[in-house]
């Protein structure tokens, strides 16, 4: 089992480090760094100066070495518009982001394995149906849209909800559900065509013939063998959301990670940007890793076939 | 004495979700089995004998309709019954043994804990009850240590041993009659004789009958007291295992025997029946074999043969079964 | 037989076998689908007739007027006008041509750059292959929405930066699918007949690799589709994506949102209405092909 993740840890580590290359490249190698990095209305003296700085006329694995160097040391850069580092910003913003995914996340699983389960027992009956349309929905609605429309009803209509901030469990619900709809729907559908697979299996069969109740057949049986992809998807997905909430959080002006992606952009911070989007991918290959050693735990094939 | 499982006109057909094919996928079955007797059901794939076992139990797919027939065991008629008392009667009264081993254990529980399962369910026995009782049925199917064994999972154990583990879940509450499905089929070679002894002897020690599902006649000849040879859904021959070895009375089983290879053959060329075995949905008119069959008449074409009685307890379709031929004889090695 | 009657009366046990998930799926032609697809392409072409005012010119006395059917409407403007007094009609008209334009463009880049990749990958191996994929995992490790605002952040707006940066991100898509693809046909005997009769590996990758990839690339084409069209709308809506004054549906509902608490409904649900039919179609286009062009590709 150490090895095991010891060979996890090890994959992690590339991933990272392939990552921040990439985020590296991709500034240094559109356009002019310095515009990028330097304060919006600097004037042409100030971007000389920054290009010194940040030693952009040197070679470009001296200044990749110095970006990988800065980021061991946890200094992502100062944010231009609040004037403090990126790092800080990001992780005081961090948990409501990972409180708003949470929620969204427990909803959709609340919702999606429930459903899912329904519709494949109930295989090509009305349910099925009925699923099948929400799935199709859930995967075709933008979750933005989601909002705004709720917005639309709870707030403007009803005047039941409130329609930006947080601080409250009722500010969480919208936003919450406007995020997790579409995982809602990608879930039902997996844990659906998954619980279809285990009921067509042998171990299933034999359930059966030993003549156990068909309660205990699906609940014993199919349900947690059909778990496993759902709840290896929730896990890396939950961080998905986290980094696709930035439309969500802007529609509701919830202040996560997303909104700070969203100021970035609007008040050109680009040091914020761009940490955003490193975290955020680094956040993902910990996900990662921690389910792939998640999934061995759960099933013991893979803790003894390593 | 009433025999233990009495089979009439059987008929399951599938049909398909739009009502527009119907494939007979078992036809006008009938056999009885007395208890404690080995029945074989041979046939080719396609031939209908796995749905003939999974009709006994009532576990077919959404597809198939029982469309005639009456299934008796213990002298009631299974189809009668409700679905809560069908599920009394497998596992406890009928036991059934899969094919592929290792995808007949759910891999993500314990070997004790899917043993003691049907005890619990039909004896309400306790866990801890059911656990030592696992024990012992690990024991009897001579797993080595069955302490250590009861607690690991179904994918740390041989494809021998989890076949055993099959066994034990099949004989765990005593049940009268034991399906087994093709249980060697997966095996290697060296465990296959292993394991039909293990089969035989759980037969003696628990009175139970058996119905031996196989593409192999070597096991047939082996294990058998009768048997029944299957074709496009119907029961072709069936009778005891000598006479129909000796004498078979249909052009189907005597190519079936015809093509066992055999060290003391001159001949060599390997026998090979002609043609394809049919497509269900599409039978032809007439006797199901006749465009396959060497000895076809006209009347075959025409006409599909009744089961015709040979001697007692062995009967035919096939037209000319009044006058069965001798087969080569084949050792029961 | 008295039990022939109960037996005649399905007393079969329902066992749910596991039917292929292709054949559970609505296996008709979807002609809703593919209509509103042409409707929607026929819509952006002709755009310049059919639209009944200058999407980007409004006039600041008509400023959000309600559609026809409500009370302060007119048939002037069917749908009603955004802030700027502009028509929502017609700015719905031409938002479907960026839509199209940016989602067709952007799948098709995505796709030739993508299959290509995959076909080297696949076939070649070695180091080419162990470049492409390091690049192609960690690419996908980064959700596309958050990289997408990062090269937009870094490239700027513009209708044709959307474009390439939609296609530099989901071209991995392709990459990865395609290239397994590859990986099970170049086992396949027909290749192998072509290497040993002498064929140059670029011959083999064009003739024989290529077509039996198609289908796979265009049924994760239309899928895309979707995915595509609606990152374009949350980056337009975010500001990233296309630039004011060109109509755009996201674009539409980030103005929308300013009318949103007084109740101007009509400028967020018909944008939105509209990215819903649109990539509501490509997807049910997307699973029909998918089934029909190859039931194995049920794993995408």
């Amino acid at each position: 089992m150490k090895r095991f993740i010891v060979k996890r840890l090890g994959y992690a580590m590339v991933s990272l480090a392939l990552l921040s290359l990439t985020i590296f490249l991709f500034v240094r190698l559109t356009g002019d760094p310095a515009v990028l990095l330097v304060e919006p209305g600097a004037s042409k003296a100030d971007l000389e100066q920054i290009r010194s700085q940040l030693g952009l006329d040197r070679p470009i694995w001296v200044q990749y070495g110095a970006f990988m160097s800065n980021l061991l040391r946890g200094d992502l850069g100062q944010s231009f518009y609040y004037r403090t580092p990126v790092l800080e910003l990001y992780l005081s913003r961090l948990p409501n982001s990972l409180l708003l995914a949470g929620a969204a996340m427990a909803l959709s699983l609340l919702i999606g394995i429930p459903t899912g389960i329904i519709a494949a027992v109930r295989v090509n009956q009305w349910w099925d149906s009925a699923g099948k349309i929400f799935a199709l929905l859930g995967l075709s609605l933008p979750s933005f849209w989601v909002g705004l429309v709720m917005i639309l009803f709870f707030s403007v209509y009803l005047g039941w909800l409130p329609s930006s901030g947080s601080g409250t469990a009722l500010h969480l619900i919208m936003p919450a559900f406007a995020l997790g709809w579409y995982f809602a729907a990608a879930h039902m559908r997996l844990t659906r065509s998954s619980m279809l697979e285990v009921l067509g299996s042998e171990y299933v069969k034999l359930a059966r013939i030993k003549g156990l109740p068909e309660a205990l057949v699906i609940g014993k049986h199919a349900f947690k063998n059909a778990l496993i992809p759902v709840l290896t998807l929730a896990g890396i997905n939950l961080v998905i959301m986290v980094n696709v909430a930035v439309v969500v959080e802007t529609v509701f002006a919830w202040p996560g990670i997303g909104r700070l992606l969203y100021e970035g952009i609007a008040f050109r911070d680009f040091p914020v940007v761009q940490a955003t989007v490193l975290l955020g991918g680094a956040m993902i290959v910990f996900v990662n890793l921690f389910v792939d050693v998640l999934y061995a735990v759960i099933d013991p094939r893979i803790r003894y076939d390593r | 004495m009433s025999p233990l499982l009495e089979i009439r006109n059987l008929g399951v057909h599938y049909v398909t979700a739009r009502g527009t094919r119907v494939t007979p996928a078992v036809d006008e079955v009938s056999f009885s089995l007395d208890a404690g007797e080995t029945l074989g059901i041979v046939g080719e794939s396609g031939s209908g004998k796995t749905t003939l076992a999974l009709s006994l139990l009532r576990l077919l797919p959404t597809a198939a309709r029982f469309v005639s027939g009456e299934m008796r065991f213990e002298g009631r008629d299974l189809l009668t019954l409700s679905d809560k008392e069908m599920r009394k009667v497998r596992g406890k009264r009928i036991a059934m043994i899969l094919q592929d081993p290792m995808a007949s254990l759910n891999p993500l529980f314990t070997i004790g804990n899917q043993v003691g399962e049907p005890l619990r369910a039909h004896e309400h026995a306790s866990r801890k009850s059911a656990w030592a009782q696992a024990r012992e049925l690990l024991r009897s199917v001579k797993i080595p240590a069955p302490e250590a064994r009861v607690k690991e999972y179904p994918h740390q154990m041989s494809g021998g041993m989890r076949q055993r583990i099959v066994g034990a879940i099949g004989i765990s509450c005593e049940p009268r009659l034991l399906i087994a499905d093709e249980p060697t089929t997966s095996l290697d070679l060296t465990i296959q004789a292993q394991y039909l002894n293990l089969l035989r002897d759980l037969q003696k020690a628990h009175g139970l009958a058996l119905i031996f599902i196989t593409h192999n006649l070597g096991i047939v000849a082996k294990m058998c007291d009768r048997v029944a040879v299957m074709y496009a859904g119907r029961m072709v021959e069936s009778g005891p295992v000598k006479e129909i070895f000796d004498a078979p009375a249909h052009p189907y089983t005597r190519a079936l025997l015809e093509s066992i290879p055999r060290m003391s053959d001159s001949r060599r060329r390997l026998t090979a029946i002609e043609g394809q075995p049919p497509d269900l949905s599409a039978l032809p008119v007439g006797c199901a074999f006749h465009p396959r069959c060497p000895d076809a008449m006209d009347r075959c074409r025409e006409e599909a043969p009744p089961d015709i009685p040979v001697s007692p307890g062995h009967s035919g379709r096939c037209w000319l079964a009044v006058h069965p031929e001798p087969a080569r004889r084949i050792s029961s090695a | 037989m008295s039990t022939t009657e109960a037996a005649l009366r399905n007393r079969a046990e329902p066992l749910p076998v596991a039917m292929p998930v292709a054949a559970l799926r609505a296996s008709g032609f979807p002609y809703i689908a593919i209509g509103i697809l042409v409707l929607l392409a026929l819509v952006a072409i002709f755009a310049n007739v059919i639209t009944p005012f200058d999407p980007e010119v409004g006039s600041l006395g008509d400023r959000f007027k309600p559609p026809a059917w409500q009370m302060g409407g007119s048939t002037t403007h069917l749908l009603g006008t955004d802030h700027l007094g502009r028509d929502v009609l017609a700015r719905l008209i031409f938002g479907a041509r960026v839509s199209m334009m940016v989602g067709i463009t952007a799948v098709l880049v995505a796709g030739v750059l993508g299959t290509s990749l995959g076909i080297l990958s696949g076939y070649l191996g070695g180091w080419v292959d162990q470049v492409i994929m390091r690049v192609t995992d960690t690419w996908l490790a980064l959700p596309a929405l958050t990289f997408a605002i990062f090269l937009a952040a870094i490239r700027g707006p513009g209708v044709w930066n959307i474009v390439i940066i939609l296609a530099a991100i989901y071209w991995t898509r392709y990459a990865r699918v395609i290239r397994g693809e590859v990986l099970s046909l170049k086992e396949r005997d027909f290749v192998r007949l072509a290497i040993v009769a002498g064929c140059s590996k670029r011959t083999i990758m064009r003739k024989h690799i290529l077509p039996n990839v198609l289908n796979s690339a265009i049924v994760l084409g239309t899928l895309m589709l979707g995915v595509v069209i609606v990152t374009e709308a949350a980056l337009s809506f975010l500001g990233v994506g296309v630039p004011p004054p060109q109509p755009a549906w996201g674009l539409m509902l980030a103005d929308g949102k300013k009318g949103l608490m007084a109740g101007y409904w009509w400028l967020t649900v018909l944008p939105g209405v509209c990215i819903m039919l649109m990539v509501l179609s490509a997807n049910l286009l997307g699973d029909w092909l998918r089934v029909k062009l190859d039931p194995q590709l049920r794993a995408l």
